[in-house]
């Protein structure tokens, strides 16, 4: 069973099509990297696999549970950070991360084993009392990541997960979503082309709202190569939307 | 329908503690609290009536209500689109009904606060003289009714927009009608041309009327019935507008 499936996924936002038709599948132990230009698709896409959107038509379902006709079901699976890593301003980390966790189910004893490790692997421990609206930007975005962590799910969507984090953090980032990948599906959405070829067992490109390209990185590479030169990843991205842009 | 009780009991703690989380409870208590005492002091001719009682303290509350229950249920749900919260709420594994009845009741919960606060003036009447207390009861349990009717409505309107400035005005607007309906300017202005029952429609249920009686220290059933019944509605409403429009 894969643990996404989405098929033939359209929105139309009035007249603006944002998703033409989006099929994807992420079985256990895959890091998904969805890439595409601003305005792609990528985050609608990703509200529709989390249910949160509903879609004009298609489909699309969590560990075998339909987004909407399951929906608690689906979601208890689920972990999502979505773009732009929302969460309760007027809350301390520790406060905002044992209500998800609560809101989630879990118990007294695992909750406080779990905060405890978040604290360590998301390295929050500097601003674990702070209210979450003085925080800057990276931390608020790790702030996001262990909500998302919280409940150890087996599928994972992550809206631009590296999006403010220095370098260093992006590097533990990496290491932490490594860790975690081999009993889980992660659709990590990112414009940062070497954390794809860094982390990702497989590339899913979408532009104008439509896929473009699905492959590993490596079999994505070695498809351009021209004159017995491979080009970069950020080569191929290039020649794979910008034409469609044009 | 199912219901997790776990989860209203949690977005209700975290809804509450957010009231508390700004400067802004202690100032709305505050202006709650002067006004309310303010108006019946002044304006309502608590000291010229010579007698203990509440009334003019209680016939101003649909009057205060209809600008405080929107302030209190703006946030409620504007904020969470405005910020985008809304997005990761709504992707955990709860049920809409159950936050929005959270989040209504900590609003509601906030208001007796309000309320209570107030009990001060109830203590300055029965030191000055021997108010009818069965009156005084009944009339708290219609404000607290009353001003969980405006704020459901407020927190229905919020859950519209991601601006609490257009969710207070609408929301105001709303309750301001409800108020003005019961009076003698839109019943005249109904008279003229609409069917007896139609009138009769608009006047029971005008939140005044019903208001006032309560106030008369009958816990009358249709106005209980009034009030509780715009709650459910208003919260029922409240749900399908989330289910329905969850992203902006
Ligand atoms: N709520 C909305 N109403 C109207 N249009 C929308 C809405 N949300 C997204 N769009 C449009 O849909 C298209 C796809 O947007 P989306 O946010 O999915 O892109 P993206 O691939 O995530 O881009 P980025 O890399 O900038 O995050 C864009 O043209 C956007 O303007
Ligand atoms: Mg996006």
């Amino acid at each position: 069973m894969q643990l996404v499936q989405a098929s033939g996924l359209v929105k139309t936002f009035s007249r603006l099509r944002a998703v033409d038709g989006v099929s994807l599948e992420v079985s256990r132990g895959e890091v998904v990297g969805f890439l595409g230009p601003n305005g792609a698709g990528k985050s609608t896409t990703m509200k529709m696999l989390t249910g949160f959107l509903e879609p004009d038509a298609g489909t699309a379902s969590i560990a075998g549970h339909d987004v909407f006709a399951d929906p608690i079901a689906a979601r208890r699976r689920l972990g999502y950070l979505p773009e732009g890593a929302p969460a309760y301003g007027d809350m301390t980390v520790a406060d905002f991360l044992a209500f998800v966790g609560r809101m989630r189910g879990l118990t007294n004893a695992v909750l406080g084993e779990r905060l405890a490790e978040m604290v360590e692997r998301v390295n929050l421990t500097a601003v674990w009392n702070r209210p979450i609206d003085a925080l800057s930007k990276g931390f608020k975005r790790r702030v996001g990541i262990a909500q998302a962590l919280i409940h150890d799910p087996e599928v994972l969507i992550l809206d631009e997960p590296t999006d403010g984090l220095d370098p260093n953090q992006k590097h533990d980032m990496r290491e932490l979503i490594a860790a975690i990948a081999p009993g889980k599906a992660i659709v990590i959405s990112t414009h940062i082309l070497e954390e794809v070829e860094a982390i990702c067992s497989r590339v899913v490109i979408i532009a104008e709202g439509r896929v473009v390209a699905d492959a590993t990185p490596s079999a994505l590479l070695d498809a351009a190569i021209v004159d017995g030169q491979r080009p970069t990843l950020e080569t191929v991205f290039r020649s794979i939307t910008g034409s469609k842009a044009a | 329908m199912k219901t997790s009780f776990r989860t209203i009991g949690l977005v209700f703690g975290r809804e509450f503690r957010a009231y508390f989380a700004t400067p802004l409870a202690a100032v709305f208590l505050l202006v709650f609290l002067a006004l309310s005492a303010g108006l019946a002091f002044f304006a309502g001719g608590f000291f010229e009536r010579g007698q203990a009682d509440l009334g003019p303290f209680f016939a101003w509350h649909p009057w205060l209500f209809l600008i405080l229950m929107p302030a209190i249920g703006m946030r409620l749900w504007a904020d969470e689109r405005r910020s985008g919260v809304i997005e990761l709420l709504m992707t955990l594994p709860v049920r809409a009904h159950e936050v929005v009845i959270g989040k209504f009741l900590a609003g509601w919960a906030f208001t007796a606060v309000a309320l209570v606060l107030t009990m001060s003036f109830w203590l300055v009447t029965l030191y000055l003289g021997s108010p009818d207390n069965g009156i005084v009861i009944a009339s708290y349990i219609g404000s607290f009714l009353m001003a969980g009717a405006f704020l459901a409505i407020s927190a229905c309107i919020s859950a519209m927009t991601k601006n609490q400035v257009i969710a207070f005005i609408l929301a105001a607007i709303v309750s301001f009608l409800l108020v003005m309906s019961g009076t003698n300017l839109v019943l005249a202005a109904l008279r003229g041309w609409a069917p007896a029952f139609l009138v009769d429609l608009v006047q029971s249920l005008s939140f005044i009327t019903n208001f006032d009686r309560l106030t008369r220290g009958v816990l009358e059933a249709p106005a209980v019935i009034l009030f509780v019944s715009t709650i459910v509605l208003a919260l029922w409403i409240n749900v399908q507008v989330i289910d329905a429009k969850k992203a902006v």
